[in-house]
């Protein structure tokens, strides 16, 4: 059973014709990376997933993304799939409030409102991060006051504490240094377990090292997916062999 | 786009070329050792195998810079990949002709070998598959590599031929048997240098497909 | 010090321009800070002599210019206009920041009327309370009359910086509540709002001091009865109006004067309480 199988997938931005035709299968519990070059539509179609792009003004969507069977484009109530279907954003964005008050947010969006749980949850949430010993000593000040990489990880705890089904990173480590960066890719392999994952790179190294499928956009097209040692291996299209050995364009 | 590692992926090639000629050189020596008695020659097939193997070792430290500071994927990996594996096995083809050449120095009697008997066309044939087979290398000619691997059934064959003559011969008592034995051994050589050039060529394959004949190398599935 | 001037001296020599603008710019800093600093001891001098315990007294009579009516009423009238026009002018500026379709002609024309607003002359405000509030609602000389003009004269105000506020909150933060599953109303008023607290508050304290300062809306719609207000219909007096209808007069000019060092007071009082609570609210 797929987690997430998308069909004739056509998106557009007013007259731009932003995703061509993507069909594709997402297992449970692997990690895929979408890699291509700028503007080549990865970002835009990892945000259909969890539906961000409905709040992009003229973007129009046809065809369908069926999450363990169910279209997320029909009878949806699109706040509870943003539950289910977590993000973290390229620049870590915590909220400018406490760290404990950022990890809070989102279940008490959901309803927690009882002070142990949300303990519980806060807890919980930083350690599945591997943050919570950098951070349990000053749960109550701001988050504004981490480092790059601590906010990116603060980042993944806040919306692991939603209980999410399906993580979506849009290139989580661009802004983050080589040490960080190690750290939040070792998370990523950690979470598989409970997680499906899905990223958006620009860092080729990164999506060997971290994903179990890759995906090469161009275009707006889906050019190749394939398990990633076979894509950086042995890649059946010229276009993705040429872009991964650095011979684009 | 990436013009210095094309760069150094070309040098690659012409290091492995140039190995490839040290063997052809060693194995082109010990058979004329072999055919005109020339303990010269003998001598000359030790040189250039020691050339070869210094050249590995060159060839292996290119392949690993590459690997390091290039971090090759695709045909790019599959290139420097293959010439790492290549390489093991050119090796290899040169220490026999350096051991044909050793029985050839250590034997007090000449082998008397004629020029167009079945040891001296072994000889001819596997020299010619190692040229063809870097040649298939450096052209990414697939069809040539492929060629090289079926040619190993001549070589087999030759060498089955070979076996039954010279046992042919040792029932027959007419002659030495020691030399008759490192005739042998010689042979086995020959036939061995011709599995390694399949080796080879299989890696060459490997290199332009991404799968190897005996099984997927590179990935599971 | 001796040997810092010296170096930068020798860098001017190579770009006299430099030293010709970094001249100029200390000229103006003289200029504007002198101008300042002038303004506030002249009056200082000429007001301070008078401020008297009698000019706190709690009512005025025409021998004793007591300025407590106005202090009162000027209170009065910044929370009671703050009250009606914050609610207005920072909802709407949610509704064109955050709900309003980006590029639609309703923002449009919103956007291009309530800078027109912010253009108007005080005394035009004044003209049509009067009209409006005085005449034609029968309200008469009234602080209500006051309030409501004074409201819809700061409206525009408190919109347009609400707006700058909430504009220059990062898009990243609504797009992480909304990644969380957060409606846009949870992620408007329990993240956006609370980021864009200072740049409000810095809208407020321009409200205020427009408020406090303002004489020409207020002549034809809160009159000028040296009371404090005794019901919502009633006529009063905001601080500038007394110093304006002494200095009318001609009479008392030195309590003018003591009414202005009050009023200066009061504006920097009032802006330092600002300042605090934008703090503690940005610490939270």
């Amino acid at each position: 059973m797929n987690k997430f199988e998308i069909n004739n997938l056509d998106l557009h931005y007013g007259d731009f014709h932003a995703l061509k035709n993507i069909n594709m299968q997402i297992k449970p519990n692997t990690v895929t990376a979408f890699i291509g070059p700028s503007g080549c539509g990865k970002s835009t179609f990892l945000r259909t997933l969890n539906r961000m792009n409905d709040l992009v003004e003229g973007c129009r969507i046809t065809g369908e993304i069926l999450m363990d069977g169910k279209n997320i484009y029909e009878n949806t109530d699109v706040n509870m799939l943003r539950k289910d279907v977590g993000m973290v954003f390229q620049k870590p964005n915590p909220f400018p409030m406490s760290v404990y008050n950022n990890i809070a947010y989102g279940p008490r969006t959901h309803g927690i409102t009882k002070k142990a749980q949300l303990d519980e949850i806060v807890e919980k949430s930083l350690r599945d991060a591997a943050i919570w010993d950098e951070v349990k000593d000053r749960l109550h000040k701001s988050a504004l006051g981490l480092s790059g990489g601590q906010q990116q990880r603060l980042c993944i705890a806040r919306a692991l504490a939603v209980k999410p089904q399906v993580l979506l990173m849009d290139e989580p480590t661009s802004a983050l240094d080589p040490i960080s960066t190690a750290k939040v890719e070792d998370l990523v392999l950690e979470l598989k377990r409970d997680y499906t994952i899905v990223m958006v790179t620009h860092n080729m190294q990164q999506a060997m090292r971290a994903s179990d499928e890759t995906a090469f956009f161009l275009l707006g097209e889906m050019v190749e997916k394939a398990s990633t040692e076979r894509l950086f291996s042995a890649p059946q299209d010229k276009r993705c062999e040429d872009y991964i050995t650095g011979r684009f364009g | 786009m990436r013009s210095n590692f094309d760069k150094q992926l070309d040098m690659l090639n012409v290091q492995l070329t140039e190995m490839s000629i040290f063997i052809e050189s060693a194995i082109d020596c010990a058979a004329d050792a072999l055919v005109h008695s020339d303990r010269k020659k003998a001598q000359m097939a030790i040189s250039f195998d020691s050339e070869a193997d210094s050249m590995e070792k060159d060839i292996e430290k290119l392949c690993i810079k590459l690997l390091l500071l290039q971090q090759p994927v695709a045909k790019d990996l599959r290139q420097v990949s293959a010439a790492l594996k290549m390489i093991t096995d050119m090796e290899r083809i040169g220490d026999q002709a350096r051991d044909i050449s050793e029985l050839i120095l250590g034997s007090e009697q000449d082998f008397c070998i004629k020029p167009d008997g079945i040891i001296a066309q072994m000889a001819d044939a596997t020299i010619k598959m190692v040229h063809e087979v870097v040649v298939s290398f450096v052209e990414k000619d697939i069809e040539k590599a492929q060629q090289v691997i079926a040619f190993d059934d001549v070589i087999d064959d030759l060498y089955s031929r070979a076996k039954l003559e010279i046992v042919g011969r040792i029932k027959a008592e007419k002659e030495d048997a020691d030399i008759l034995v490192n005739l042998l051994s010689i042979a086995k050589y020959f036939e061995r240098i011709g599995d390694h050039t399949t080796n080879i060529a299989e890696w060459v394959v490997f290199s332009i497909t991404g799968v190897h004949k005996k099984e997927n190398m590179m990935y599971t599935e | 010090m001796n040997t810092k001037i010296k170096q930068a001296m020798a860098t001017y020599k190579r770009s006299p321009f430099s030293f010709v603008m970094r001249l100029m710019l200390i000229l103006s800093i003289t200029f504007t800070v002198g101008m300042l600093a002038f303004i506030l001891v002249y009056i200082s001098a000429k007001g301070i002599p008078y401020l008297s315990k009698d000019l706190f007294s709690f009512s005025y009579t025409s021998e004793n210019v007591s300025m407590m009516p106005g202090i009162i009423t000027t209170l009065m009238m910044v929370a009671a206009s703050l009250f009606i026009s914050l609610p207005f002018g920072i909802l709407t500026a949610v509704y064109l920041v955050e709900y309003a379709p980006r590029g639609s002609r309703v923002v449009e024309i919103i956007r291009l009327t309530t800078e027109t607003l912010s253009g108007i002359p005080s005394i035009v405000y004044g003209l049509f309370g009067n009209i409006f509030f005085v005449t034609v609602l029968g309200w008469r000389y009234s602080f209500m009359a006051g309030v409501m003009t004074i409201s819809i004269m700061i409206l525009p105000l408190v919109m347009r910086t609400t707006e700058e506020a909430l504009i220059s909150v990062p898009d990243d933060w609504r797009q992480a509540s909304f990644g969380l599953g957060a409606g846009r109303l949870r992620t408007v008023f329990r993240i956006v709002l609370p980021s864009a607290v200072p740049g409000i508050l810095s809208g407020v304290i321009l409200a205020v001091g427009r408020i406090v300062g303002e004489t020409a809306a207020l002549i034809y719609t809160l009159g000028t009865m040296a009371k404090i207000p005794d019901s919502l219909f009633s006529s009063g007096r905001t601080l500038a109006l007394h110093m304006w209808v002494l200095s009318g007069e001609g009479l008392h000019i030195n309590q003018a004067y003591a009414t202005s060092v009050v009023l200066i007071v009061l504006v920097v009082g009032i802006n330092a309480l600002s300042g605090l609570v934008a703090n503690k609210l940005q610490k939270r």
